[in-house]
């Protein structure tokens, strides 16, 4: 029997489901970009290497270049044009466009959804290269510019606009933060608590070990 | 890109007999390598067996207190999770150290440890290479190798392992645990890779088919006063050019337990025997990790370009041994 080299597939995406036939090579990035029309998420290397593709899956941030759209199946998928809520830009985007966070705007798609899943990872006490000691007791590390360019890093603008990135981001984490209360933060997607998967140690207070 | 087949798997059993069944198939991960190879037309599977799905994303305590971690635990859940970053910091550094957010999000354990060596020349089709094509040459030996091994490499190919959190791995003792159709079987990572030798192309000892179920880290009090450090050609978000992960027990001057393991100077993650058994029971100071450094790096092989690297790995070692026991005083 031949083996099927193409499938019909269902994704979900920014709260609607998609069907459409897909030959297997084709990755999540273009499945959304040239089967679906959301040209919002932006090609760069297409090797992973730039973060123009960035989109949230299951509430985390992953490049879509090198994920296939077959294997998104059964996923919540938000890109850069779920991310508002209807009018109202998300504080992220709205933090972008107060500080100019971009100049041609081309990465600004990928650097967006990266900083509204790293603001959530940061939440979630997940520590990054750039904090000085990891253990758990030591607490998470508070989102200093370091914090910010390091946990970013995945996001290349070829503008260099970095500056104001980080300011950009800077921003709305507070904001966020000073909505939330410290205690009962809970890592949560884009669309509320629970919509993200919750594998092994996700917060210090899920611990089981 | 070649056509090919796509199923996921649920549980393990299933997915060693559906890939038992095809010599062509390929287990998928977070694809973040092999994808990126397929486009690349270096690997060209065709069928790939979805194994994210499967039963093996937990990380739990072993009954004599080291730690399991199953295949398909992402590289974010593994840097994120606190009995890691407790016991073994420089395994949570180490995989902190590696790619990006998105790809930690993506990459699993099990795809870390087999990702292929990022020689330029090994993805690039157009030229020979001996780990892609057997026989047909090492063009890296006389052209560019700035980053390539100067452990253990022969010269058949001087590629690196590219892979961080396998350096802490190695430092750690850890054991690599696999499923076949004729059942389970264990490897301990000093073994888990094979000798460069005239065989490039056979990068470890796996046997065919075999999906990688987890990693077990034995109880290592040592490790948790570890660290990891990477050097590389900018801040963030780029391969080592050279890293170590160390882990020191200092009492009264003298060491008496130490574990080291340097990356990117070789075709695994290079566990520093040598320069270990030199500084056992000996004091901790300057000269003495000087000395531990040179010992293991006598038997460095250096091409034009990467001679830096043996200045590197010394300047590397002494200072992580410095650092380490400067903690182990506080
Ligand atoms: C831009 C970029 C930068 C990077 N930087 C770094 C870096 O700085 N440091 C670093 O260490 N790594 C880095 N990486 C590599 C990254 O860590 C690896 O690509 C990743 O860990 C591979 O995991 P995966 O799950 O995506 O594997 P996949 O791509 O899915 O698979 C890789 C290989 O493993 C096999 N495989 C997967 N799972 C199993 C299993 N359970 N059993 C048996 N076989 C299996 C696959 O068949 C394939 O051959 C980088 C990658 C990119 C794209
Ligand atoms: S170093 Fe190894 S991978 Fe690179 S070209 Fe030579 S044989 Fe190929
Ligand atoms: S287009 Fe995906 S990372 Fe560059
Ligand atoms: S704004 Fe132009 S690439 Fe970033």
């Amino acid at each position: 029997m031949a083996l099927s080299t193409s499938s019909a597939i269902t994704l979900n995406i920014n709260g609607e489901k998609h069907t459409l036939p897909v030959d297997h090579r084709t990755t999540l990035l273009d499945a959304l970009r040239e089967h679906l029309d959301l040209t919002g998420t932006k090609k760069g290397c297409d090797q992973g290497q730039c973060g123009a593709c960035t989109v949230l899956i299951d509430g985390r941030r992953a490049v879509s270049c090198l994920q296939l759209a077959i294997a998104s199946e059964g996923r919540v998928i938000t890109t850069i044009e779920g991310v508002a809520d209807g009018e109202r830009l998300h504080p992220v985007q709205q933090a972008f466009l107060d500080l100019d966070g971009y100049q041609c705007g081309y990465c600004t798609p990928g650097q967006i959804c990266s900083a509204i899943a790293m603001i959530e990872e940061h939440a979630a006490g997940w520590p990054s290269a750039a904090t000085a000691d990891v253990r758990p007791e030591a607490g998470a590390p508070p989102l200093t510019a370091d914090e910010i360019r390091e946990r970013m890093s995945g996001n290349l603008c070829r503008c260099g606009a970095y500056v104001s990135i980080v300011q950009a981001v800077a921003q709305a984490a507070e904001a966020e933060a000073a909505q939330t209360p410290t205690t009962a933060r809970q890592f949560s997607g884009p669309s509320g608590p629970g919509d993200l998967a919750h594998p092994a140690g996700t917060t210090d207070a899920e611990m089981t070990a | 890109m070649r056509e090919f087949g796509y199923q996921r798997v649920f549980d393990v059993p299933g997915a060693v007999a559906r890939l038992g069944a095809d010599p062509d198939a390929r287990y998928l991960g977070g694809g973040t390598n092999l994808v990126d190879l397929m486009k690349a037309g270096v690997e060209r599977p065709a069928l790939l067996i979805d194994v994210r799905e499967l039963p093996l994303d937990g990380i739990e305590t072993t009954d004599d207190g080291g730690l399991r971690i199953g295949a398909t635990v992402t590289n974010s859940d593994l840097a994120a999770h606190p009995e890691v970053r407790r016991r073994y910091p420089a395994l949570a550094q180490a995989v902190l150290a590696g790619a990006s957010g998105q790809l930690r999000n993506m990459a699993t354990v099990g795809g870390n440890l087999l990702q292929r060596t990022r020689c330029g020349y090994f993805a690039d089709l157009a030229k020979p290479c001996n780990k892609r094509v057997p026989g047909s040459g090492c063009p890296a030996i006389e052209g560019e190798h700035h980053n390539h091994a100067i452990l253990g490499a022969s010269e058949h190919c001087v590629a690196i392992h590219p892979s961080d959190m396998g350096v802490a791995l190695a430092a750690f003792d850890a054991v690599i645990s696999y499923e076949t159709a004729d059942g389970p079987g264990e490897l301990p990572l000093a073994e888990f890779y094979l000798p460069v030798g005239d065989t490039p192309h056979l990068e470890t000892a796996l046997p065919s088919g075999a999906l990688i179920t987890g990693v077990t880290l034995p109880p290592t009090p040592v490790a948790a006063v570890s660290r990891y450090r990477k050097v590389r050609e900018r801040a963030s978000y780029a391969f080592a050019i050279g890293s170590i992960a160390a882990a020191l027990d200092v009492q009264d001057g003298v060491v008496r337990e130490v574990r080291l393991a340097l990356g990117a100077v070789a075709s695994r993650p290079w566990r520093a025997q040598e320069a270990e058994r030199v500084l056992t029971g000996g004091p901790a100071s300057a000269d003495a990790f000087a000395a531990a450094a040179d010992a293991e790096l006598a038997a460095a092989k250096t091409l034009p370009h990467n001679g830096y690297k043996v200045t590197l790995m010394r300047n590397l070692v002494v200072a992580m041994l410095t650092e380490l026991t400067e903690e182990a005083a506080r």
